[in-house]
């Protein structure tokens, strides 16, 4: 028996759509991340993989099951708690209004932890954006965008890091350098990921494998056990 | 020989006139919306059944109030506390999408519109006599009821375009007040125009119908303009203090206590 406790558990979670609708969403999920594991989610469009991830930051409630952070349940973490140890990379970047380092500081802020500067430049060289604090947030590209949108949500220290397609509004010169990155990132600081992608190549290169379909879990293991 | 036709009694000349100019006023609103009926076209069918309906009210409140003024002085706060209700059941209409909006909205102007209209009556700026109490309360409601729709309606509109940024925000810890400030200071900002533009523009671009009024009922022209200028003022200040109790409120009718995001879109 595995006596390390997951760094996350998700045990029997349903998600159904609000009413009047209370269409089912997800069924029954159930799996578990170890710390350092990188655990790729995919399945076709509308399966429900980026809606297992809002569940999993609590951005949407489960409609039942229990999530477990460490071994203990997430609904009794605050929520700014929660949030700041299982941090999200969404498909888009969403920048706020402002420079590139308040960007990156509005996280820690939030916990009332100040960010040198020095630290922020640090971070913004080590995703290849060197000199990019003063900018102005709105007028990065894409790509850029999307780098300092990891850099924001690294710069909280989540224990989790979840992506959900955080490539998929890229050009594909953006998108392999982006996902470079991202993998450099999660070797580099040993990071606990769960990664929602279509690509293929990508999900073999995780350490295990999470297939969702209509919102049920179809498979679960190892890349050579999942793809064909 | 012909014989001329011959008016009911209740039917003054007077009346005449007003139903005439009624008629024509009425009639040019529609007229215009018939011309903007590509920009707004549920608009068209809005207007003749509220012009109907605003011109019906009026009458009433002018009998009711004719009355009235014969009346005990308390019966002047069931007035007030009728149409409070009815602002609040308006702006219920435009604000929909918003959880409990009719509760929403009259907490909303009761405790804003309701306050300043106290605190004026205490203090004797606007004395506690039916022929002014109505008349100033209604004009202080009225507008209390348009910002405040205004507000809900651009705060909805701010959240349903910034979805992304909220959550964002809250993903990265922040909580649903601080999330929200940004676009919530936009509607508030936004909401409050109208009350700000007329306070600016008082005496230039219009001479509001309370001074008119006192001045062709013999008061001295500068009291007039300085007691429309204290009815301006409580206008404004009824109408932040709603937007302000309102912002309060609606926070939990868009994020759930555990501040998850909730729009109906």
């Amino acid at each position: 028996m595995n006596s390390i406790t997951p760094r996350l558990q998700c045990i029997d979670v349903s998600h159904h759509s609000p009413p009047p609708e209370s269409r089912p969403i997800l069924h029954n999920i159930r799996f578990h991340i170890l710390p350092g594991e990188t655990l790729a989610v995919t399945g076709p469009s509308g399966a429900g993989k980026s809606t297992l991830l809002r569940l999993l930051n609590r951005l949407q409630e489960p409609s039942s099951g229990t999530i477990q952070l460490n071994g203990q349940d997430t609904q009794t973490l605050p929520p700014a708690d929660l949030r700041r140890r299982i941090g999200l990379v969404m498909q888009r970047p969403y920048l706020f209004p402002g420079t590139v380092a308040a960007n990156i500081a509005f996280g820690p802020v939030q916990h009332a932890i100040h960010l040198e500067p020095t630290r922020i430049d640090s971070m913004l060289e080590e995703v290849g954006l060197p000199g990019y604090a003063s900018r102005e947030a709105a007028t990065l590209s894409g790509g850029e965008a999307q780098r300092v949108s990891l850099v924001r949500t690294l710069a909280n220290q989540p224990e989790l890091l979840l992506l959900d397609e955080p490539t998929s509004a890229l050009d594909a010169a953006n998108r392999q350098s982006v996902e470079e990155l991202i993998l450099r990132l999660i070797r580099e600081h040993h990071l606990t990921c769960i990664w929602v992608t279509h690509n293929p190549e990508q999900a073999s290169l995780a350490d295990r494998i999470l297939h969702i379909e209509a919102g049920k879990v179809a498979a679960i293991g190892k890349p050579q056990e999942i793809l064909p | 020989m012909i014989a001329a036709y011959a008016w009911p009694a209740w039917l003054t000349p007077e009346l005449r006139t007003g139903i005439l100019q009624c008629l024509i006023a009425g009639l040019a609103a529609l007229f215009v919306m018939f011309l903007a009926r590509k920009q707004a076209p549920g608009l068209l069918r809005e207007i003749p059944w509220a012009e109907f309906r605003g011109l019906l009210q009026i009458v009433v409140v002018g009998l009711i109030l004719a009355w009235l003024l014969h009346g005990p002085r308390w019966t002047s706060i069931l007035v007030l506390t009728a149409m409070t209700i009815a602002a609040a059941s308006i702006v219920r209409q435009r604000a929909r999408k918003f959880p409990r909006a009719f509760t929403l909205a009259l907490a909303g102007i009761a405790a804003g519109a309701g306050s300043i209209l106290c605190l004026m009556a205490l203090t004797g700026v606007t004395p506690v006599k039916i022929a002014i109490l109505i008349p100033v309360g209604s004009m202080v409601i009225a507008n209390t009821m348009n910002t405040q729709a205004l507000f809900l309606d651009r705060l909805h509109g701010e959240v349903a375009a910034h979805k992304g940024e909220i959550e964002s925000a809250l993903s990265l810890g922040a909580s649903a007040q601080t999330a929200l400030t940004p676009y919530r200071a936009a509607a508030f900002r936004a909401s409050l125009i109208p009350a700000l533009n007329n306070m600016r523009s008082l005496g230039i671009v219009w001479i509001p119908g309370i001074m008119a009024g006192m001045v062709l009922s013999g008061s001295s022209p500068i009291y007039a303009a300085l007691y429309q200028f204290v009815v301006i003022a409580t206008i404004f200040a009824a109408a932040a203090l709603t937007c302000l109790v309102t912002s309060r409120l609606v926070l939990r009718r868009l994020f759930s206590s555990y501040d998850q995001l909730m729009l109906r879109s």
